[in-house]
């Protein structure tokens, strides 16, 4: 096996647990009874999902061009940052609306 | 010294936008440096008057331990969440959790939300008014009194140590 496809094989797997992480997020969505519940996937399983993207492109195109391309972090960076906020934002709006919770959900959010 | 400060109101702030400016353009050159310490002037000097009691991190060295180990907590929780929604969703028990901060510093219980919504199974969505509690949703909660214990002991600790060791 040459050096350059054993890296071919790594990005390859990068991209593939990226993309499983993504859709598995996605199955939350479908899948979760309520809005609070379905808040978990987006701000979780997708950011490993963008994670492994993320490190995938940034091999590919170090090696492709020969010198280390690290503005892909950004992206990680900028997620990390927004990532809570829009969950924060959304998770205030529901309870303002008192949208439906699952029953079995303990606890109370407050009014506001 | 006061200098400095009207020049670099916010030195951290300033380095983290030189070298966010270098990763943008991908290569570091004469150009981009220039260019880099410019806005790494600027933004900080005119967004000065949106931060009225900037943090102070007096603990660096903890802070980056603290990073590390959130890094290592988001894939963990990533895991862990990808488990409870390929389970069966019978099994999972929500709940939402008041959680008292100790913290003050606005700043510090801003990257404290901000961690408990990235890390495992748990969303904050909202600080009282007075800012002495947090509401968390947790997707599967089994205990809420050993959840808030792992967010004080993993998170919160740490998080007062650096930012809040001493008050000036």
């Amino acid at each position: 096996m040459s050096e350059s496809s054993w890296v071919e094989w790594v990005i390859a797997a990068l991209l593939l647990i990226g993309s499983l992480f993504a859709l598995i997020g996605s199955i939350g969505l479908v899948k979760l009874p309520d809005f609070f519940m379905r808040l978990h996937g987006p701000t979780k399983a997708t950011t490993l999902g963008v994670g492994a993207l993320v490190v995938g492109s940034m091999l590919y195109f170090s090696q492709k061009s020969g010198e280390p391309s690290l503005h892909e972090l950004l992206i990680t960076l900028f997620l990390f940052l927004t990532a809570p906020v829009s969950a924060h934002m959304l998770a205030k709006a529901a309870m303002h609306e008192k949208l439906r919770r699952e029953p079995r959900t303990r606890g109370e959010p407050w009014d506001q | 010294m006061s200098l400095l400060k009207r020049v670099l109101p916010h030195p951290w702030l300033s380095l983290s936008m030189l070298i966010g400016w270098q990763l943008l353009m991908n290569q570091v050159s004469a150009g981009s440096l220039i260019m880099g310490a410019i806005l790494a002037c600027l933004i900080p000097w005119m967004t000065n008057v949106f931060w009225p009691n900037p943090p102070r991190a007096c603990r660096v060295d903890r802070l980056f331990l603290f990073v590390c180990r959130v890094l290592i907590d988001i894939v963990v929780a990533n895991l862990q969440v990808a488990k409870l929604i390929l389970g069966p969703r019978r099994e999972l028990r929500p709940a939402f959790v008041l959680f008292p901060l100790t913290l003050e510093h606005e700043f510090s219980i801003s990257v404290l939300a901000s961690t408990i919504s990235l890390t495992p199974g748990t969303v904050s969505a909202d600080i009282s008014a007075d800012r002495k509690t947090l509401l968390i949703h947790g997707l599967d909660v089994g205990d809420e009194q050993a959840l808030i214990e792992h967010i004080r002991r993993r998170y919160e600790q740490p998080l007062k140590e650096v930012f809040e060791c001493s008050k000036r």
